[in-house]
This record gives C-alpha cells, structure tokens and sequence, in this order.
C-alpha cells in the first residue's frame, strides 16, 4: 500500500517538472514532437532508477560510514555523469535496438537536474532501497507522462495562429502553466 | 571589448533568463517571493564569478577530452562551498531555497559560461562576465519573484502593499509560467524598441 502511494503521489500530485520544476530545460527543449519525447522519457526513465540505486549505496555504505557527507553534491554529479556513460556503452553492445531509440537522447541526460536532484531528494526523505527505487521510477515516469502530454499540445500548437512576440518560448510556458494548473487538480487524491 | 561591456552584456543583449533560456528550474522554482528569487540570483553569481575565475586559470592545464568532468568538479566544490555557508548564516532562506542549492550544479547557464568564455579568456575579463550574467540572472529572478509576490500575496519583499489576499495561483506552479511568460514578452518588446 505504502508503494501505491509513493507511486501516485509521485507520478500525479508532486509531478516532477509541474509542480516540483525539476527537468525543465529537457521538457521545454526536446518536446517538439511526441515520438522524441517518447524516447528521452524512456530514457530518463532508465537512469534515474539506475542512478537511484547506485547514489543510495554510495551514500549509505562509502559517504556516511566515512564521515563525508558534505562531499555528496560532488560525488553523485560525478557518479552520474559516469553512469551515464556507462549505460551508453553497454546499451551499445548488448541491445542496439534500444540504443537506436533512446542514443541521441543519453548524453543530455547528465545535465537533467531531474536525476540529480530525485536523487538527493530520494535520501533527504530517508527512503530505504527498495522505496528509493520505487520513488525515483515513479518520479521519472511523471516526466515522461508530462514530456508527452505537452509535446502532444505542442505539435498541434505548431498549426495555430500565434501571436508574434508569443512564439517560440513565451508560448510554450503559457501551455505549460496551464498543463500545470490540470495537475493542480489531482492535489487532493494522497 | 571593455571591460564595461563584458558586464552590461550578461545583464541586457545576453540575459540568460529572458535571451538564452538557460537555467529554468531555479528561475521557475525559487521566484514564489521577491526575497527567495533574489538570493538564488545572489547565490548562483557567486559561484558563476568565482568557477569562471578558476576555470580560466586552470583551462590550459586540462585535457580537452576531460574537460567537462573537470569543469563540474570545480563548480561543484564551489556549489557545496555556499551550501555549507547558507546552512550556517542564513538558515531560514537555505530551507526555503532547499534542494535547488545543491542544483547550482547542473545549471546550464554556469557550465556554458566555462566552456564558451571563461576557459578562453583571462582571469579578470571571466570574472567580469560571471558577475555581469550573474547580475543579470539575480535581475531576472527578483523581477519574476516580485511580479509573482505582488500578484500572489499583494507584497514585495515581505512588505505588504494592498491589504487582503491576492491569487495564489501566481504563488503556486502554474503562476511561475505564466509570469514568466509574459515577462519574456515585455523584455523581448523592450528590447526591440531600444535595438530600433
């Protein structure tokens, strides 16, 4: 039950770049089109779950044991940087399929804030392992649902009659301020 | 370019808020008060002037290959520097602040400075642009924080200027979009009319 919860708070009330503003720049930078937001969620997704489990360990069993907390900030960007290389270099190798999909989109995924910071966040709420992992999925699918939503308003934004100096940016944060207050609407359900 | 225009440039023609759209998650995360905007903004300049420093200083040093890595080190331990340091002085706005301390790091805006100006130009002139996009950064934040205090709760820095309640909805998620939405707009118009 304690899962559902982490789970449906985490994909609807607390969504991540809706309310919580975590991951904008990749949702306002790669939301052109539904099928790219499909892969870069599917592969924020993947890391952040991956990057959940390994910034846990290395908190609770190398930073902690040892005195060095205030060497968090340090160590995870630099873990995840690497994890990401990592993951680009296996996924390569052992499902090309899925590298086709989800390649392009892996590098930018270091800058996301979004793993970063769910990450920290994951260990600031002091979930254990298997909460942690849960959190950080559920957080990541909230993204992803978010992304292809508003890449979905996008295109067909693409087709209307804007005004000049709303085009580009300006508009695109207006479409998701108001995405943002549909969000608001599920506030009640946890 | 002298030494004036380095600083005006990061707060007008180079905005990174309202021109480059770098750096959206504290702009639209730290700006629910004029106050919170501001010292995310005061926040991020000194971190921005000081790893610019650095970087200008040990860019030639560092292996092309490695240099990001290298890069993010650096700003992280300045990061972690005021981490520590609002933790101890500031108490009451690092918990308002929270989690988007530690973001400093994976702002865009301080990593496109390192790679594009600072680790091709001197220690002095990187400090200068650090300072002039860290000013107009902490401009930008403390603008869209005041709009949104002042339509949200009828206050600017904690001071009330109407009394009764204003729209929360500008205090809350969707409101930190749409003002900064049309704030973009308004810069943009500006900025046409003076380049005219």
């Amino acid at each position: 039950m304690e899962y559902i919860l982490i789970i449906i708070s985490a994909i609807f009330v607390n969504n991540v770049v809706l309310s919580q503003f975590l991951g904008i720049c990749p949702f306002l930078g790669v939301s052109n089109k539904v099928e790219t937001s499909l892969g870069m969620g599917g592969a924020v997704v993947f890391v952040i779950t991956i990057a959940n489990i390994v910034t846990y360990l290395l908190q609770y069993y190398i930073l902690d044991p040892l005195g060095l907390g205030y060497m968090q900030t340090v160590s995870f960007i630099l873990v995840i940087a690497a994890l990401v290389q990592m993951v680009e270099i296996i996924l390569k190798k052992v499902s090309p399929s899925l590298y086709q999909a989800l390649g392009i989109f892996l590098p930018l995924i270091t800058t996301n804030c979004a793993v970063l910071g769910l990450a920290i966040l994951a260990i600031q709420n002091e979930y254990n392992l298997a909460e942690s992992v849960v959190f950080g999925f559920a957080k990541a699918v909230g993204f992803a649902l978010a992304l292809v939503i508003f890449a979905g308003i996008r295109e067909q934004l693409e087709l209307s009659n804007t005004p000049k100096v709303m085009k580009g940016f300006p508009i695109a944060l207006v479409t998701a301020g108001i995405l943002a207050m549909a969000f608001i609407g599920f506030t009640g359900i946890v | 370019m002298s030494k004036f225009g380095i600083i005006s440039r990061g707060i007008f023609k180079e905005n990174p808020t309202f021109v480059l759209v770098l750096g959206m998650c504290p702009t639209l995360a730290t700006t629910s008060s004029a106050i919170n905007g501001m010292s995310m903004g005061l926040a991020t300049m000194f971190v921005l002037a000081l790893s610019n420093l650095t970087i200008s200083l040990v860019a030639g040093q560092i292996p092309s290959k490695v240099r990001i890595p290298a890069f993010v080190v650096i700003i992280s331990a300045f990061v972690t520097i005021v981490d520590l340091l609002m933790q101890a002085y500031v108490p009451a706005i690092y918990a308002q602040l929270g989690i988007f301390i530690p973001l400093i790091v994976v702002n865009c805006i301080i990593l496109a400075r390192a790679e594009s100006f600072a680790s091709k130009n001197g220690a002095f002139d990187s400090i200068l642009d650090g300072i002039g996009i860290g000013l107009g950064f902490t401009l930008a934040l403390t603008m869209l924080g005041a709009v949104r205090e002042l339509l949200g709760a009828k206050s600017i820095f904690g001071i009330k200027l109407i009394e009764g309640d204003g729209i929360t909805l500008f205090v809350l998620a969707p409101g930190a979009f749409i003002a900064l939405a049309y704030l973009m707009v308004l810069f943009n118009m500006l900025k046409k009319k003076v380049a005219k």
